[in-house]
């Protein structure tokens, strides 16, 4: 059947396999293949080449430790349904992406960040061990004591080394369901930059980017921090229930939208209006976690208003002593083609040492593009500005670059290649986007 | 409405995982009842740790009739609301040819579910309340050339829930009727069903609940069911044989 990561591009055929089961999943190991969490992986990343094995049916919750707050769950299990169980509990995903529709397997292979990156680290800081079937069939525990290599090679390994079956990992302990954010408006690149480093001691810090910006106002930006509210800091009403949010509506986008709606035009009068409302609304709020994190969850299917083409996701990371340069140069590049992305987000990452990860010290950029040859050439360009400042890119957005910029802006990838052919792990798991990518 | 236990027959299913969870997260203790309890260990840990209820495995073959006085006894506590789940959905085609296999389905979709809401019945009424729920399919409302062993089992079926609701309905005593149309479980795997017309088995879990919070009688889960069974109970049989469905 055809299939597609959230960004719906490209579309590929695979064969669709749900196993229920650590038998059945065994009985798959007959033919290259790769797990599929939920599908949030923008690009091709979850579709297997020829094989992709669902893990929908490996989705249950095996034991919860209240004192150390350790969960062991089957790696199908979503952010979703951990924080549905525990929050009410006080207990908080460590670290969470932008939607809460990923599963731990997703979260472990793209070893995820969130806007604590800087603080906390990538989704690996909160795993114990995780278990994973390799290409014979056998299950091995792993931690950072115990298969080590395993372990570092899996966390952040795309799927590439095998299907993540169960993992332990530490849930951050919580005193209310709210966050007190700080809206910071900044001038233009430098100024967002300036405020990331004066407020390193944040839990969370995130920017929104108007990438449409020029001139002095190059990379005009909301800078967003948050912390977790105390139950003393609330108001009494939300102090008596500090868990409860209320009902939140989600809305569905029915239909396609028609390619062109989200041109320069509508994107820059979105920009316009969200700066300016952002600068009027600028200090100190009380944000309730989904809100605060997964804004976009509240918008089933969005993907869909890019239309039928589908949209591809730009994200990269710059070494810190590059940022400003490079972050300059990319907008440059960007606001010039007019190609204004409708979510353009900006970070700043801490240190990370890892053997596949994406996240290093420094600052990451992600934008969104619809998918057209004016957007994949533009995007090319960017990754040419990006190789020259020393940055890599986020294998769990990407769905469109070449095995020569992968090697270019990675050292790591022929280590990951070599270690893959010595463990007989190539011709076993395999995706459309480690065929694209030469891994 | 108290938090009472809610027993599942049939628990190994999708739609009897997905009930045990909606019911689970308002509260209730849970019984999980199938044959061969012991394989759903990992959904009584699960279930416990995601909402902090009390669950416990029983075994429970529909088709043994003569058990069922026994299991009902043998559970910790008369359950507030029993789901029964069970059901085969079997092959047509070898039901055609093999009369045994039909008897079979129509014993697992009719006689076996009736038996034991029948014991739970009389131990309801005689307690003054309860809710039994019966999961029986729109295949029961016309026997069509292409499923009508199973149908007119689960028309069986259907026919008895509506019997039993009336009987118990001045005694306390609920009976909730559900007629999926299409749901992606593991009985309709591999088959390529319309994706308007197929329910996730959560949607089906938690129609159950809030028809039980709200006394409904008859749900169809999604309500654009009860609008094409309206159209096929309405073509005349002269035409409707002549149809291939
Ligand atoms: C709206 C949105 C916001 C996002 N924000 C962020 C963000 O802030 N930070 C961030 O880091 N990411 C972000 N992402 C990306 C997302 O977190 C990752 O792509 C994540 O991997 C998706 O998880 P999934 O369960 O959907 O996995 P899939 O998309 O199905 O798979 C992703 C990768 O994980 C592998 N995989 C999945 N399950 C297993 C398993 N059991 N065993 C082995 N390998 C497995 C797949 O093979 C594939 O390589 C965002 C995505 C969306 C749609
Ligand atoms: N899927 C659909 O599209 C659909 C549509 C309408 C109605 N339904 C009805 O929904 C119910 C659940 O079906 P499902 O789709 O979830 O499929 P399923 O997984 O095949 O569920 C059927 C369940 O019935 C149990 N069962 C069968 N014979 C039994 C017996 N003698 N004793 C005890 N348990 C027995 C099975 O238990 P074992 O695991 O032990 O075999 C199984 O758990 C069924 O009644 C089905 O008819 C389904």
């Amino acid at each position: 059947m055809m299939l597609s990561g959230w960004g719906r591009y490209p579309r590929l055929d695979t064969r669709l396999e749900a196993p229920r089961g650590e038998e059945a999943l065994r009985a798959l190991l007959a033919d290259p293949l790769i797990a599929r969490g939920n599908g949030r992986a923008y690009g091709d990343a979850a579709i297997g080449a020829p094989l992709t094995a669902q893990m929908r049916s490996f989705n249950r919750m095996i034991a919860f430790d209240a004192t150390s707050g350790q969960l062991v769950a089957e790696a199908g299990v979503q952010l979703a349904e951990i924080i549905s169980a525990f929050l009410p509990r006080g207990f908080f995903p460590l670290v969470t992406p932008g939607t809460k529709f990923v599963t731990l397997g997703g979260a472990i292979a793209a070893d995820v960040h969130g806007k604590n990156h800087h603080k906390d680290g990538s989704f690996a800081a909160c795993l114990d061990w995780i278990d994973v079937m390799g290409p014979d069939g056998v299950v091995t525990r792993c931690s950072r004591d115990e298969n080590a290599d395993l372990f570092a090679w899996t966390v952040g390994g795309m799927g590439l080394t095998g299907v993540i079956l169960r993992a332990a990992l530490r849930l951050r302990r919580v005193e209310s369901a709210w966050i007190r954010q700080t809206l910071l408006p900044a001038a233009n690149i430098d100024e967002a930059m300036d405020l990331f480093e004066r407020n390193d001691a944040a839990t969370y810090s995130v920017a929104w980017i108007d990438c449409l910006s020029r001139g002095a106002g190059l990379g005009r930006s909301l800078v967003m921090l948050g912390e977790h509210a105390t139950r003393a800091e609330l108001d009494l009403k939300r102090a008596a229930s500090p868990f409860d949010i209320g009902r939140r509506p989600s809305l569905a986008v029915p239909f396609d939208a028609p390619s062109g709606l989200l041109n320069s035009l509508s994107v820059r009068a979105f920009n316009e209006a969200y700066y300016w409302k952002g600068r009027s609304g600028a200090g100190e709020s009380y944000v309730n976690w989904d809100s605060y994190f997964y804004p976009l969850d509240a918008l089933l299917n969005w993907n869909r208003i890019y239309g039928r083409n589908g949209f591809a996701q730009f994200q990269c990371v710059l070494p810190l002593e590059s940022s400003a340069r490079g972050m300059r140069a990319l907008l440059e590049m960007i606001s010039n083609a007019g190609a204004g992305s409708f979510l353009a987000v900006l970070k700043r990452f801490g240190a990370q040492e890892s053997r596949f990860s994406f996240p290093m010290l420094g600052y990451t950029l992600a934008l969104d593009f619809p998918v057209n040859a004016r957007m994949l050439t533009l995007m090319d360009r960017l990754d040419r500005i990006v190789l020259e400042h020393g940055g890599r890119f986020y294998l769990a957005k990407d769905s469109r670059m070449s095995a020569a910029t992968l090697a270019a802006s990675d050292p790591r990838a022929q280590a990951f290649r070599d270690l893959r052919q010595s463990q007989s792990l190539t011709g076993r798991f395999r995706s459309a986007q480690s065929e694209r990518l030469a891994l | 409405m108290t938090q009472g236990p809610v027993l599942i027959i049939g628990a190994a299913s999708d739609i009897g995982r997905a009930t045990a969870h909606a019911f689970a997260a308002k509260g209730h203790a849970i019984q999980l009842a199938a044959r061969n309890s012991a394989r759903l260990a990992a959904d009584q840990t699960d279930i416990a740790v995601r909402y902090g209820v009390s669950v416990t495995l029983h075994d429970c073959d529909a088709l043994a009739t003569e058990s069922h006085a026994g299991f009902v006894d043998s559970l910790p506590e008369l359950p507030q609301i029993a789901v029964c789940v069970v059901g085969v959905l079997g092959d047509q085609a070898q039901n055609e040819r093999d009369i045994q296999a039909a008897v079979a389905v129509m014993r697992a979709n009719y006689e076996g579910p009736a038996s034991l809401l029948a014991v739970l019945a009389n131990r309801f009424e005689r307690r003054g309340t309860g809710t039994l729920v019966g999961i029986s399919s729109v295949a029961g409302i016309r026997g069509r050339a292409s499923n009508y062993v199973y149908g007119s089992a689960k028309a069986g079926f259907t026919a008895f829930l509506s019997g039993l609701r009336n009987r118990l309905a001045k005694k306390g005593v609920h009976v909730v009727t559900v007629l999926p149309g299409f749901v992606n479980t593991q009985m309709t795997a591999g088959m390529d069903l319309p994706a308007k017309l197929t329910a996730e088995p959560q949607e089906v879990g938690e129609a159950i609940a809030r028809a039980v919070a709200k006394g409904r009688n008859i749900i169809y889960v999604r309500p654009i069911w009860q609008i094409i069974m309206l159209i096929i109970r309405h073509i005349p049989e002269a035409v409707f044989k002549k149809l291939s469905l």
